[in-house]
């Protein structure tokens, strides 16, 4: 009896160790941002989680002034209701023309996910919450730069008003155009983090996203997604498949 | 294996031509390696938007310093101007692209920050090591009374005459040879890391005084492209002398060691 009660006990961590060992070395596979066995994607990796371990986490990206603001091309999507201006998805290209019409004053941003208070900001309710302004430089993964001011609600003054839970670890944002994206929290706290819906004292032109789109400073031009239609405040990491960066190539993370 | 590496020690410290130490050849082929595989992706980057500026500021909207058409990315025409604000000195515009580019920067871009990573760490290794070693002041940097002299200058002279001297298949180097290294070692490529670094968002936000330093990202990103421009002239200079004192032989000693 003993001797039985024993083995099953030695069966058992037996095979917690080789859950343990197994998880890590399936770890490999993992990890965040996701590799896939691809060399690119592990320099990424490595860039990632030196950028995280070297550089302070709440640096802030330059800020300029408004003699230093500067002619801002828009590129990718410049409209998600017309097929001839980027990237058009069958369900939100309608809803999108929708916002339109009424110079989105019908628009609602889906805020859902980790949060106690999950709901539909319109854009009155967005210039409630505080509110910053910077004036940045946008530096495109093309090779381009422009500098513009930037208006909007800090997302985490959005994140805290819609009631973050505490195992929040990415936030996640879909966009009209189809187009898919998330930051990790240092990114997503960070003071220069906004949901952006003035541009150079102006609402948010269409081709630069409007109504409301991301600046996240300390990353390169495609991580500011345009467009937003909604935040999802997640646990885990999701590479969106095809309507996302990793899929199509693009390094998910790139502050470089 | 460890008694040939002995051996080899040994014959260094009594011989000058002694050929090349087994550190100065891996990080050698490794930084080859890293250095290929960045001018590849770079050349790919570059074709993306290469139109060169000095500032914080350049984008298809603004004036180049220096326009390399390559790819017919840049068009003036095949922009829409869509919203104009009365910011800053005068009125600033948008305007959208109304054509699709010529872009590979999706493996470029992580090839080129991936191989760039194997360069830091190779170089790293060879610097440190060069110094701890006395490679570095002994057979690298050239002594001031040998650059008074114009000992540089009067190698390229026998060298544009054809006359190349006794090679040794590693140290002692020619003054020209010991000058040009310690260039490439010293001076670009740390440039060529710290350019790169001041192009990386996350990474001036850290230590903002790159931006000073180069005079903004697109000064920093101009003079990335000149120092690849000389590295790259470097490369066949280097290549060009190696195949004419003795490809064999030079290759055998880079690759041997002797």
């Amino acid at each position: 009896m003993t001797n039985k009660i024993d083995s099953r006990q030695r069966r058992t961590l037996l095979k917690g160790l080789v859950a343990t060992a197994g998880a890590s070395l399936a770890g490999c596979g993992e990890t965040v941002p996701p590799t896939y066995g691809n060399i690119l994607r592990m320099g990424d990796w490595l860039t990632f989680k030196s950028h995280r371990l070297l550089l302070p986490e709440q640096s802030m990206a330059r800020e300029y002034e408004l003699s230093d603001i500067s002619p801002a091309p828009a590129i990718g999507t410049t409209n998600p209701a017309d097929p001839d201006k980027g990237g058009v998805h069958p369900e939100y290209a309608p809803e999108y023309a929708g916002y339109l019409k009424t110079g989105f004053a019908n628009y609602g941003l889906r805020v859902e996910g980790l949060v106690s208070r999950p709901g539909l900001y319109s854009l009155a309710d967005l210039k409630r919450l505080p509110s910053r302004t910077q004036i940045t430089r946008h530096t495109c993964e093309e090779g381009w730069s422009a500098i513009a001011q930037w208006t909007g609600v800090p997302l985490r003054a959005l994140l805290e008003a819609a009631g973050i839970l505490p195992n929040a670890r990415y936030v996640q944002f879909h966009a009209f155009d189809g187009w898919s994206d998330s930051v990790d929290m240092p990114d997503a706290l960070h003071p220069q983090t906004i949901l952006a819906y003035g541009m150079n004292g102006r609402d948010l032109p269409v081709p630069h996203g409007a109504p409301v789109r991301l600046r996240v400073e300390r990353q390169v031009g495609y991580k500011n997604m345009k467009f937003l239609r909604s935040i999802v405040v997640a646990d885990e990491f999701d590479d969106f498949g095809f309507p996302g960066d990793m899929k199509n190539g693009w390094a998910w993370y790139v502050g470089i | 294996m460890a008694v040939e590496a002995t051996h080899a020690i040994d014959d260094a410290a009594a011989s000058p031509k002694a050929g090349h130490r087994a550190w100065v050849r891996t990080c050698h082929w490794v930084g080859v390696l890293s250095f290929l595989a960045l001018v590849y992706s770079g050349v790919f980057i570059f074709a993306v938007h290469p139109r060169l500026y000095w500032g914080e500021v350049g984008n298809s909207l603004t004036p180049a310093l220096l326009e390399i058409p390559i790819t017919a990315n840049h068009r003036p025409d095949g922009w829409e101007r869509t919203a104009t604000f009365p910011v800053g000195d005068g009125d600033v515009f948008t305007a959208s692209r109304t054509y699709e580019i010529f872009n590979q920067n999706a493996w470029a871009r992580s090839l080129h920050f991936l191989a760039a990573w194997l360069l830091v760490v190779t170089g790293l290794v060879y610097v440190l090591t060069g110094f701890g070693s006395g490679h570095a002041r002994k057979n690298l940097l050239p002594p001031l009374r040998e650059l008074k002299s114009g000992a540089p200058l009067a190698d390229a002279r026998q060298y544009l005459k054809g006359k190349f001297g006794p090679s040794g298949g590693g140290p002692p180097y020619g003054a020209l040879q010991r000058l040009s290294y310690s260039v490439v070692i010293f001076v670009l490529f740390p440039l060529m890391v710290m350019t790169g670094m001041t192009m990386a968002p996350a990474i001036t936000a850290a230590w903002p005084f790159l931006l000073d330093l180069f005079g903004g990202y697109q000064s920093a990103r101009t003079i990335h492209f000149f120092c690849f421009a000389i590295l790259l002239l470097f490369l066949l200079v280097h290549v060009a002398m190696v195949l004419m004192t003795g490809a064999g032989r030079q290759l055998r000693a880079m690759i041997l060691g002797r």
